[in-house]
């Protein structure tokens, strides 16, 4: 391997890959439903808890003003991520799909109409459909989905075709969670723009593989999840370019968003705060800076090179394997590697790997359209993280191998 | 042989096995083996859906007793399906209501009844009881 990280090392931070499942060490490959979380992030929650734990904002005693000031320095080390222009262009929320939800509804409500054409893609998540499908219904909005090569890549000339000047929004996702496809979200951003439409990038999968400069993308709106950054559970960002914060009415209502209340009319609290009604998951959010200089220090450069070594060398090996075919195969893509097996239910090849200690993905994958347009019903998922190993790997292939013989 | 005498044999049955691998590859032979459900009942209404594998399940009675058909696109799931039917099948609504499984625990099988999203097991465990307790309250009333 010709890489500069130290993946002992870096195992060693993980406590949880200690682990023995079914007699057998843990092989954890379902990184891109959730990363493991290294040592100083579980020390930063209990820290929270055991020493600065209060509520945020308010309070003018030391603890709220130690908390107060770790949250808002999270704010920054997330605009920091992410190289956002303003701090208050982050958004705090449960997750990925709480910022969609939050924009389909808040500037969807606000500013789409009947016969408005909202533009998403056929590999998206459900979290990247649902909003979308409740805001047409609502609305008399029409959506419309952007076909996919049989490699599981968008057709950019059919995207060009759906663009009009009745386009007015556009949602698409960075990585696919399914197929690992890296799609090029800059030219899809662009050419949105072109025709006057906004742009939610859907950044789950791409946050802890993928360098992401929303300057750059140009994106009105990204959204990500901490949890599958090496950080807690339960929380996530929305970033929105201010001037459509600032336009957008408050999504929720409650503590924390309003300037002043009485019964007869509420005004609102300025950003970021407008859109964090109550108390928010104060401990996580300011665990999440400690995943992110965990990110940083190794460097994502470091971390996507080693995970595209281990993501060409499980493609090879498992290609080996008779019956087995790769569903998502784009030229870009992270380290996930989707596969079924003829005449094997995906589900037995999950069952069956869980007995010998290997955990991967199985089923649709919250991608349910997706797995139609492929004709199947699911698939069997491993996804790669900076701490996975080639022996590892080799496991899984022993596995698989396994599986075959006891089905065939 | 009752419902429990059943599920006591299904026990030793297992006690047989001494690693994972012979003991999910009898699960594997018993969804093998399993009769298919008429393509006829595979029905939107008899479907139990999860997460992952789907499972069908036609009810009917047949004089006093309550009889079981289902099936699953999933091998190992079909494997358990046929020891959930084995178990409860052709039995009084009675007994099958008040049934208490606990086979799949000592068998060391438990993990796939609480996942209730991932196969249909436990949901079809629940319709098989609700069918139990359906069919006792229309006898009652007839």
């Amino acid at each position: 391997m010709s890489n500069t990280l130290d993946i002992n090392s870096i195992r060693n931070d993980f406590p949880i890959l200690n682990e023995v499942v079914n007699g057998r060490p843990l092989v954890y490959f379902d990184n891109a439903a959730t990363t493991q979380k290294p040592r100083l992030v579980l020390d930063a929650l209990s820290g929270y808890y055991e020493h600065y734990n209060a509520n945020i904002h308010r309070g003018i005693h030391h603890l709220a003003e130690k908390a107060t000031s770790a949250f808002e320095q999270s704010r920054k080390r997330l605009q920091a991520f992410l190289n956002a222009e303003f701090s208050e262009e982050i958004i705090f929320t449960y997750g990925t799909t709480d910022g969609i939800n939050l924009v389909a509804s808040s500037y969807g409500r606000a500013f789409l109409k009947a016969g408005d054409e909202v533009i998403i893609s056929t590999m998206e998540h459900h979290s990247n459909i649902v909003p979308w499908q409740m805001l047409c219904e609502e609305k008399g909005c029409i959506l419309k989905v952007i076909p996919i090569n049989d490699d599981g890549e968008i057709l950019m000339d059919e995207y060009e075709k759906l663009l009009t000047e009745r386009t007015k929004f556009v949602s698409v996702v960075h990585v696919s969670n399914s197929l690992g496809t890296i799609n090029p979200i800059k030219e899809i951003i662009e050419k949105a723009h072109a025709v006057g439409a906004k742009v939610l990038i859907d950044g789950a999968q791409a946050s802890s593989h993928l360098e992401i400069d929303v300057q750059d993308l140009n994106c009105d709106f990204y959204t990500l999840s901490l949890h599958k950054i090496y950080g807690p559970t339960g929380m996530g960002i929305l970033y929105g370019k201010r001037d459509l914060l600032n336009a957008m009415p408050p999504y929720r209502g409650g503590g924390e968003m309003i300037k002043e209340v009485t019964f007869e009319k509420t005004t609102y609290n300025e950003l970021p705060y407008k859109f964090e009604a109550g108390t928010p998951n104060i401990a996580d959010v300011v665990a999440a800076k400690y995943a992110l200089d965990y990110v940083d220090n190794l460097g994502k450069t470091n971390i996507a090179a080693y995970e595209n070594e281990l993501l060409k060398y499980a493609t090879e090996a498992v290609s080996e394997i008779a019956g087995l075919r790769i569903i998502g195969k784009a030229k870009n893509k992270v380290s996930v590697l989707s596969f079924v097996i003829d005449g094997v239910h995906h589900q037995d090849i999950g069952v069956l790997l869980d007995q010998q200690g290997i955990a991967v993905r199985t089923g649709h994958h919250c991608t349910q359209p997706l797995m139609n347009r492929f004709n199947i019903t699911g698939t069997s998922r491993a996804s790669f993280a900076v701490y996975n190993t080639i022996e590892e790997i080799d496991k899984l292939v022993v596995g698989l191998h396994k599986v075959k013989k006891m089905l065939g | 042989m009752t419902i429990n005498e059943i599920q006591d044999e299904l026990i030793s049955d297992f006690e047989l096995f001494d690693d994972w691998e012979s003991k999910y590859e009898y699960i594997i032979d018993l969804g093998k083996q399993f009769p298919p459900l008429e393509e006829q009942y595979k029905t939107e209404e008899n479907i139990i859906k999860g997460c992952q594998s789907r499972v069908w399940l036609n009810a009917y009675m047949d004089g006093e007793l309550l009889k079981f058909e289902a099936d699953s696109d999933a091998i190992i799931v079909r494997g358990l399906v046929s020891m959930l039917v084995k178990v409860l099948s052709g039995h009084t609504p009675e007994e099958i209501a008040m049934a208490d499984l606990y086979f799949m625990e000592r068998i060391g099988l438990h993990q796939h009844l609480a996942q209730t999203r991932s196969n249909g097991l436990a949901a079809m465990l629940k319709q098989m009881k609700a069918y139990g307790f359906a069919f006792q309250a229309k006898s009652i009333n007839v």
